[in-house]
């Protein structure tokens, strides 16, 4: 034990032991669905609304039985469960692709469920999940700059306020949302730099300044809100929504066409985002240099890099970022601010960027599942589903934990994530 | 290199006065009060700045500057005098019975505050950051509302069984995280994070279905019986003022965490891993099971605070009862240094806060600046190097390193006199 032996993907985020948990859960979930959906499922029948009346390629709609839906769904995810136990056998990591597979076979599953007995308008909930996870998706990407530099943000919640708030009342002001747009992204990046500058210049604790910029954010904003924005709403809470842009030959596409590419401006910005930040992070020197000082400051230190002046920016931007996410809540969506209306997205936000493992197309992912789960919860209140929808919002919840606690192996963070560096 | 480090640290000026004064201005009372005193005058700030009557003066500044100092010291002092008369002493009331309710609101409101609080606290001097104590307090509401609603017991024991019941709801959610933390190593930050959305929904769930909680003829909106007359915390004094018996319980509590974190062997055992885990391991301290411990402590506190919510609840307990006791209590846990009586002191301060804030509605200026100030406080209190830059305190002596400590002790030449 004297000698460290360097062994491949030692310094990466993929190193991971194999594991039999993910196999396991997996299995659990499938017997699950076998009893529930399949077994015990309803005779009804579900019907599926693939397509929307006037798309551009109509596709019939698919009608079947709920439980013969359950029996498909579960057969399918028992064959998944079983190819990622011989990925466990035979000691290799499971593939993320059949983690996610399986996860769409789930939901698949779970909606027919619901559902039986009514109407599945797949166009609707597609297209709500993506504008509701938007502020979710923003807000990882803000924390995954934060958290790659070692720096917690905890604060994600504040600045999506921040960047809502202003990006609604200065758009109204300014009559134009772009500058409103770009207001959320400064005042959201100044935040930040409180953030950045206590923690990194002072030392004070990440999490306690994360927590307490919190509480001076949703203060001001109420305060705010009470004092002066409800004495003038018209004039001060009143932007309206960017525009929805039908993209040529993309928004023809059937089924995901009209849901993904026939969107405001906020969602075309972050389809853009959420590549670039993953280029930047893993195939240009700036993105080495920023992981180097969250895995291993002194080292990054030794070779010249600025420790400080790199984590300051890279926190700085994240803010920016977050507060677009902010700014896509109210003149993406909404269209005008209300008190305290982020409502714990931004620790939602902090919970996917650790559930998509500091990947910004992996933290996508799982905000779009958050997302998901915001809207069916609306939409399954409408339709009188079979389980209490307490218990459907519960299960993003849940599946964190389950990810948290080592689903697929334990998760590994930036290194010194957290951690204040302090020059000798 | 060490002999000269412990010279430098000398101050050199050591006549008596000005070391008292030094240790005075370093000390972390003054840090506390001028937190405070800045809290408060960054929220006075808040209120000119968006008052409209100061606004409306500001127009003709040059003119008449007086007007505009006349109407910022009035927004000031009307804004911060209904804040004093709604929480302390009400000047305007008919006799001394009414001027102090008042006050009694403050202790009202402060009991759960500092009963969260020091749960909160506990977990501060483990080395555990207790973001659940909201899920804490609901899963544990679901226990209290449920003895105080449906079982039918004598009274004085109705309610000890319904605080027993939520301490250990809540101990039993927040085991949850130290097990979680102690087995798999995920963070208590996220894992208590999730747990509140899951212990919030699971309580709304109980409280809107029928037969579980929802109360008799019921329907739509989620909402118990009110608790049995048997279960309800008795008030303090006459039924003028509200205070409860929940103001008793909380300063038990507050003497009982003093006796357990600086008397106890259990507390010893959780500062320990809270100064040093690797250490305290190697004493021989079982660091994982010392985290399920301590996490089950700390929301046993917040299950007081649910049992205080919950059995005082009138007309019957909402989704809305925890009243963000639980994030108010990390606020109250920091300024309070998680020392007992530094809690107390706190819980009593933002319970002022809650209780003075309707008042200041009255005269127009908007209560949320009060959580303007409760954070700046705060952060001005977890930022020393803030309000020592701010008033340009002096550094406080650095704490030496242990070996240079044992140096300067056991050396032959003695260092300094």
């Amino acid at each position: 034990m004297s000698r460290v032996e360097v062994t491949p993907g030692m310094f990466s985020m993929a190193e991971q032991k194999p594991s039999l948990k993910a196999p396991i859960v997996m299995a659990v979930v499938s017997a699950f669905a076998f009893v529930f959906f399949a077994i015990l499922g309803p005779t009804t029948n579900v019907n599926f609304q693939i397509t929307e009346t006037d798309a551009f390629v109509v596709l019939p709609d698919l009608s079947l039985p709920s439980n013969s839906l359950g029996f498909a769904t579960a057969i399918i995810m028992t064959l998944l469960s079983a190819a990622s136990l011989w990925f466990g056998i035979v000691k290799k990591r499971v593939p993320k692709l059949l983690v996610i597979a399986f996860g769409l076979v789930a939901i698949v599953s779970l909606l027919g469920w619901i559902a039986a007995g009514a109407d599945v308008p797949v166009g609707f909930l597609l297209g709500n999940t993506l504008v509701l996870a938007l502020p979710i998706i923003l807000g990882g990407m803000g924390g995954i700059m934060s958290e790659r530099v070692g720096v917690v943000n905890i604060a994600i919640e504040g600045q999506l306020l921040t960047g809502a708030f202003l990006a609604a009342v200065i758009g109204s002001i300014s009559g134009s949302l772009w500058v409103g747009l770009i207001a959320a992204m400064l005042g959201a990046a100044l935040l930040s730099t409180v953030l950045a500058s206590l923690s990194i210049k002072y030392l004070v604790d990440q999490i306690i300044i994360g927590v307490l910029l919190n509480v001076l954010v949703i203060g001001v904003t109420n305060f705010l809100y009470s004092q002066v924005i409800t004495q003038d709403n018209a004039n001060l809470n009143f932007p309206g929504t960017f525009n929805r842009i039908e993209l040529p030959f993309l928004s023809q596409i059937p089924v995901v066409g009209d849901a993904f590419f026939n969107q405001g401006a906020t969602v075309y910005l972050t389809f853009l985002l959420v590549p670039a930040l993953w280029f930047i992070l893993f195939r240009t020197k700036l993105g080495l240099r920023a992981r180097a000082v969250g895995e291993h400051p002194l080292a990054a230190d030794t070779v010249g890099i600025n420790v400080a002046r790199t984590r300051f920016w890279w926190v700085t931007m994240g803010g920016a970022v977050a507060g677009l996410g902010g700014a896509a809540i109210t003149i993406g969506n909404v269209g005008a601010f209300g008190r305290e209306m982020t409502g714990g997205l931004g620790f939602i936000a902090l919970a996917v960027v650790i559930l998509g493992r500091w990947q910004p197309l992996y933290v996508s992912m799982a905000a779009l599942l958050f997302g998901f789960a915001i809207i069916l919860r609306i939409w399954a209140n409408q339709i009188n589903p079979v389980i209490p929808v307490d218990f459907i919002t519960m299960v993003p919840y849940l599946v964190t934990l389950v990810a948290v606690a080592g689903f697929a192996g334990r998760v590994r963070g930036p290194a010194a994530s957290g951690k204040p560096y302090e020059k000798n | 290199m060490s002999k000269a480090n412990v010279k430098i640290e000398k101050p050199e000026d050591d006549s008596t006065s000005s070391q008292i004064l030094r240790e005075i201005l370093t000390g972390s009372a003054t840090r506390t009060l001028l937190s405070v005193l800045v809290g408060f005058i960054v929220g006075a700030i808040f209120m000119v700045a968006f008052n409209p009557d100061v606004l409306n003066a500001m127009s003709y500044f040059f003119g008449r500057p007086g007007d505009a100092f006349a109407a910022m010291a009035k927004t000031i002092g009307d804004g911060y005098g209904a804040l004093f008369r709604g929480a302390i002493y009400n000047t305007q009331a008919q006799d001394f019975a009414a001027a102090i309710r008042p006050i009694t609101e403050t202790l009202r409101f402060a009991a759960p505050m500092i009963m969260a609080g020091l749960g909160v606290g506990l977990g501060f001097r483990v080395g555990l950051f207790n973001i659940g104590a909201v899920g804490q307090m609901a899963f544990a509401l679901i226990g209290v509302t449920y003895v105080a609603t449906r079982l039918e017991l004598p009274f004085f024991i109705h309610t000890v069984v319904a605080i027993i019941v939520a301490v250990l709801f809540a101990a039993a959610w927040g085991a949850i995280v130290g097990f979680l933390k102690a087995r798999t190593g995920a963070h208590e930050v996220i894992v208590t994070i999730m747990l509140n959305y899951v212990a919030l929904n699971l309580f709304s769930f109980f409280l809107r279905t029928p037969g579980l909680l929802l109360e008799q003829d019921g329907a739509g909106t989620p909402k118990s019986d009110p608790a049995a007359e048997t279960a309800v915390l008795p008030n303090l004094f006459t039924d003028e003022y509200r205070l409860h018996w929940g103001l008793l319980i909380a300063i038990g509590a507050t003497i009982f965490y003093w006796w357990l974190m600086e008397r106890s062997t259990i507390g010893y055992r959780f500062r320990m891993v809270g100064f040093n885990s690797s250490a305290a391991k190697a004493a021989g301290i079982q660091v994982e099971r010392t985290f399920v411990w301590a996490m089950a402590a700390s929301a046993a506190f917040a299950g007081l605070a649910a049992a205080n919510q919950g059995l005082t609840a009138v007309g019957g307990v909402t989704p809305s009862i925890h009243a963000n006791i639980g994030f108010d209590a990390i606020t109250v846990a920091l300024l309070g240094g998680s020392r007992a009586g530094g809690i107390f002191a706190a819980g009593l301060l933002f319970g002022a806060f809650k209780a003075g804030g309707p008042a200041m509605q009255v005269v127009g200026v908007a209560p949320e600046i009060l959580n303007v100030v409760q954070a700046l406080i705060v952060m001005f209190i977890a930022a020393p190097p803030l309000i020592r830059a701010l008033f340009r305190l002096p550094q406080p002596p650095k704490r030496k390193p242990i070996s240079e400590w044992v140096a300067a002790r056991f050396s032959t030449k003695k260092v300094g006199k």
